[in-house]
């Protein structure tokens, strides 16, 4: 029983009685979205004006960021086409809504409305406003369950980013922790540091914030590797938006003079030296 | 004990459905813990009173709508609760028999089973081991059974036929 559903055989069952039991879920998350709703009737004119003026400043400070960017993403663009870098992330991204209800307790998941319908793919990455939440595991038409990076099941490839120095961040199973795994005690990591996607597992993409360093140390006695423990940045049990986004690798355009086959051996070699750099 | 009216048809499903959506609504986190096992206890009061209409089969399937439902490990609680159906089946005659207290406990111990498997089936698959608090709401479930099954033999009675 338990051996088959580490199999795919039984996903066609799950995803017709999961279609089926939809209005269950609707209706059980429908309290609560009621509840937010007439919160939002019941704000008085002060509040939303207080509202209103915090958001416009935040949307000027965003602005004058964006301008700056702007001019970042052009200029690296143009870099990454004089190294002969292959790849460019093209993104498209959908606001989804959590389905709030309850699913299995001891396990890191959450539920959002937005489904095959909309396109969403299993393994889609899940953003929040601040960082990484996880990884989409099942879809179905109308809505699709949300693995979190802090499930036991769960890994993710990262990298400190203040020294480039790689490695995997394993769930524990509480909603607070990650467990960076197997690495030296002389890895350069400190208290602080701040992880970001490293973009190799080819799931997420590069460069998003996934947790801060809150502890690392090393016990002799316990295992030969540092233990290093860390805290996700996105806000894991408060979203109730997340953001669903498409990463799509386009394939480098292919140079007019040099045949296909050389392109890409170039590319690899590109790849390559790129993944050398890193390491250092 | 025994309700001498057999209830119509429906009636299992809708209650069973009603604790499956009791079994995900959300609750504010202090409740969270104490949450009762709502589907089991639903479940065992049919397998008491009409053992031979609801049994093993109905668990093996409650359990299933379960797991889809939790995005839970297919067939985790399925095999729980089928358990629980065969063990409420099988001793159902001298369950029925118990005066109210009693029945609490023998059904509190038939939900630490079915909590016991349901541990052992997290540890194989790799869950870290929950606390103390893991067991809380066997006793929640248990405490509210006198209740539940009052309110169900009422529900029996007044949808009963003649």
């Amino acid at each position: 029983m338990i051996a088959d559903s580490r199999h795919q055989h039984l996903d066609f069952l799950r995803a017709t009685l999961a279609t089926s039991l939809y209005p269950l879920h609707y209706l059980a998350a429908l309290p609560s979205r009621l509840a937010r709703a007439i919160d939002g009737r019941l704000a008085t004119e002060g509040e939303l004006r207080e509202r209103n003026r915090a958001l416009q400043d935040e949307n000027l400070r965003l602005r004058a960021r964006m301008q700056t960017f702007q001019s970042l993403e052009t200029e690296n663009r143009r870099l990454r086409t004089l190294l002969g870098s292959s790849f460019q992330v093209g993104k498209r991204v959908l606001i989804a809504e959590l389905l709030e209800v309850e699913l299995d307790p001891f396990r890191q998941q959450v539920m959002v409305d937005k489904g095959l319908r909309d396109g969403v793919y299993k393994g889609q990455p899940v953003l929040d406003a601040n960082a990484v939440m996880g990884q989409v595991i099942r879809t179905n038409p109308l809505s699709s369950t949300v693995l979190l990076i802090t499930d036991p099941a769960h890994s993710l490839p990262v990298q400190v980013n203040r020294s480039g120095l790689r490695a995997i961040a394993d769930g524990t199973g509480l909603i607070n922790r990650l467990r960076i795994s197997h690495l030296p005690e002389d890895a350069d990591i400190r208290v602080g540091d701040l992880l970001v996607t490293s973009g190799l597992g080819g799931v997420f993409p590069r460069g998003y914030p996934v947790a801060r360093v809150i502890a690392a140390g090393f016990e002799p006695h316990r295992s030969q590797f540092a233990t290093v423990l860390a805290e996700p940045t996105a806000r894991l049990d408060r979203s109730h938006e997340v953001l669903l986004v498409w990463t799509e690798s386009t394939p480098p355009p292919a140079e007019p003079e040099t045949p296909n086959i050389a392109a890409t051996s170039a590319q690899a070699a590109s790849r390559s030296g790129v993944g050398d750099d890193d390491r250092e | 004990m025994t309700t001498p009216t057999t209830p119509p048809r429906w009636l299992p499903f809708a209650t069973v459905t009603g604790a499956l959506f009791l079994t995900i609504l959300p609750l504010p986190f202090w409740a969270e813990p104490y949450r009762p096992q709502w589907l089991a206890l639903t479940l065992i009061f049919w397998c008491l009173t009409q053992p031979q209409r609801v049994g093993v089969f109905w668990g093996f399937g409650a359990g299933l709508i379960t797991d889809v439902i939790q995005g839970a490990l297919l067939g985790q609680n399925a095999l729980t609760l089928s358990l629980v159906a065969f063990l409420s089946v099988e001793l159902s005659r001298r369950i029925m028999a118990f005066p109210a207290w009693q029945q609490a406990v023998s059904i509190w111990l038939i939900l630490l089973l079915e909590r016991l498997i349901h541990l052992w089936l997290m540890g194989a698959t790799g869950y870290p081991t929950p606390s103390l608090v893991y067991w809380l709401p066997t006793l929640t479930s248990a405490l509210l059974w006198p209740w539940l099954a009052a309110l169900l033999r009422v529900l029996c009675l007044r949808t009963s036929p003649g």
